[in-house]
């Protein structure tokens, strides 16, 4: 099976994240690959393990992005493609949601493509419904489990049944690949890079891929950001609370919450 | 403006949020109420009664599981300027922010070469639609430690609203209005095999109050672990003595329970519990933080709660930092006693 795991680069997330001069700014924290996709390669490779197949990391972004793709090499992806072009600085969710699409093309014969739920930065969580949306595939959602239908492995065309992760509990859902799928925590921790794999995606040549390349014009940006706000700051008036006993202080603590009316 | 509220149900349960999204609607001007499912007659009644003008419902044996394929179509062909049946099609569509608007909203908004805007916090509208309609949205980004605002060029606007960011309009009971049936669109690329069962009590995203405990629930010394245990299963056999004390008081205060990274990472208390950079951002009236000593991620969680009470034995913690009362203090005494205090005070 021909698994693609997408991932982005985004600054880490004990970073002191703060708006300077209407920017982004996370001071000198380092970028890594979006927690949330880290599930997605592992998502990926347990996919590969069960049905014997190939994972390819993709991800949009700066040269720099290339380390977040070989922490993915690392991890087991069998290579991994950048797409990078001057033109994507601004685009939007569904903008990156076109170039995936039409990355996803390009490698061709996709069977499966894996998402994490959200990344830390935007977080809007959109991107992978969005690009199954254009491609035409079916969206496996918020999956904590992923079965691929062993049977139909080698025939087609193959099945995926998914446990989705909704607020209710479980919603049980099954669809014929090619299909998008984005995980969420419970499909299983991460694994940490292997020593080999380090050594592999030191090495590893990624290939850049252009707008052109991908033969599609830069999506123009439908939603665009006017104002970018620290948040207010919270006043630090803590009182705490003291007595006697524990008895005395969750008397007088409880009277506190009470007359605050939040109850 | 003609405005769209998309009304998100589990099974007939309406989201409450989805009456928040009614609720600024109305703030704006008339406000139709969109209902799918199947045997939702309730649902479009309720909407009515929680201040929309008319119900557009497609009610429909297809439609009585939740795709995110079939929902979208419908949405699609009721929103679209060249296909609606209706008079008009809406300049804006609110949705209450869940698993599933968050896809139908994104999905629908690629049919309409649109975009969605998720998790609003504010919503300002200036001008009119005949002529220069503009839509400001407030919302965070970085997991709260950001906020941005955004304005969309395309029509409709797709914007899912944060949980209890907007008042809830009052129910008018016996309320009425004009229920209009509209067709579903039943092609779909997934079926749904069933259900399985929630781990979690009240929902964090909708909850008022929060207790939230992190790694020092499992600190307790006085508690012997049964014999046989290893020393990691000992530590989670002591975290999940810690997390009942802390899911008391939240059941005598009907609240939900929350934890720290720090403690799922440890294995106390699953994922779908934590609260904070990686897992939810929560909006409570109350969020008591029980040993958890406040990393920079939690605390960009918590910030919308509206008050936070800390218990820690660590004064030094930075939860206390963002704390309006704190307790210096053993939590397994102080959060049992707590629990006690209010069933008296609240008559429970």
């Amino acid at each position: 099976m021909k698994i693609v795991a997408c991932i982005k680069q985004v600054p880490d997330s004990e970073a002191k994240v703060k708006a300077e001069g209407g920017k982004v700014s996370w001071g000198d924290a380092p970028l890594v690959i979006n927690p949330f996709d880290e599930y997605a390669v592992e998502g990926a490779l347990q996919q590969k393990e069960a049905t014997n197949g190939t994972v390819t990391a993709l991800c949009i972004g700066p040269e720099s992005a290339k380390e977040a793709l070989k922490h993915a090499l690392a991890m087991g992806a069998d290579d991994a493609i950048l797409v990078s072009d001057p033109a994507l600085n601004n685009i939007d969710t569904v903008g990156a949601a076109r170039v995936i699409a039409a990355a996803i093309n390009k490698i061709g014969g996709v069977d499966m493509v894996v998402f994490g739920r959200q990344t830390l930065d935007n977080g809007s969580g959109v991107t992978p419904t969005q690009a199954a949306r254009v491609l035409g595939w079916p969206m496996l959602g918020l999956a904590g489990q992923i079965k691929v239908d062993a049977g139909s492995v080698g025939s087609s065309p193959l099945t995926a049944t998914v446990e989705r992760v909704i607020e209710e509990g479980r919603q049980i859902v099954k669809a014929k690949l090619p299909a998008v799928v984005s995980v969420v925590q419970s499909i299983g921790e991460p694994r940490y890079p292997s020593f080999m794999g380090i050594r592999k995606a030191s090495k590893a040549e990624i290939p850049i891929w252009s707008l052109n390349d991908l033969g599609v014009s830069a999506p123009a940006p439908l939603v665009t950001r006017t104002e970018l706000m620290n948040p207010p700051s919270r006043e630090s008036s803590v009182e705490i609370i003291t007595g006697e006993s524990p008895a005395e202080i969750v008397d007088k603590l409880a009277d506190k919450i009470l007359a605050e009316k939040v109850l | 403006m003609k405005t769209f509220v998309y009304i998100d149900h589990f099974k007939g349960e309406a989201q409450p949020a989805s009456w928040e999204a009614l609720g600024l609607a109305k703030s704006f001007g008339a406000a139709t109420a969109l209902v799918f499912g199947s045997n939702v007659d309730e649902v479009a009644k309720a909407a009515l009664e929680y201040g929309a003008d008319e119900v557009l419902l497609a009610d429909d044996p297809a439609l009585l599981d939740y795709r995110a394929e079939t929902y979208a179509s419908t949405l699609s062909a009721l929103a679209s300027p060249a296909s609606s049946p209706l008079s008009a099609a809406p300049d804006l569509i609110l949705f209450p922010t869940t698993t599933r608007t968050r896809e139908l909203a994104a999905m629908s908004a690629v049919d309409l070469n649109s975009n969605v805007i998720t998790d609003a916090t504010a919503v300002e509208v200036s001008g009119d639609a005949s002529s220069s309609l503009s839509i400001l949205v407030t919302r965070p980004i970085y997991e709260a430690k950001l906020f941005e605002k955004v304005t969309a060029s395309s029509k409709p606007q797709f914007i899912t609203l944060r949980g209890r960011a907007f008042p809830k309009p009052e129910r008018q009971e016996g309320k009425t209005g004009t229920i209009t049936k509209v067709d579903a669109k039943t092609d779909a690329l997934t079926t749904v095999e069933g259900y399985s069962v929630a781990e979690v009590g009240v929902s964090l995203n909708d909850a008022g109050i929060i207790v939230s405990g992190g790694r020092g629930v499992s600190n307790n010394p006085s508690l012997q672990p049964p014999a046989g245990l290893d020393d990691k299963q000992a530590e989670i056999w002591k975290a999940q003595q810690g997390f009942t004390l802390v899911g008391q008081l939240a059941s005598v205060l009907g609240g939900a329970v929350g934890a720290s990274r720090a403690a799922v990472d440890a294995g106390y208390i699953p994922y779908s519990n934590q609260v904070g950079q990686t897992g939810k951002v929560v909006a409570p009236d109350l969020y008591i933080a029980c040993g958890i000593s406040g990393a920079i991620q939690h605390l960009a969680g918590i910030r919308s709660a509206k008050m936070v009470v800390a218990i820690n034995k660590d004064a030094d913690a930075p939860i206390f930092k963002v704390a309006r009362y704190g307790v210096v203090g053993d939590l397994f005494q102080i959060v049992p006693a707590l629990t006690e205090a209010f069933k008296k005070k609240l008559g429970k």
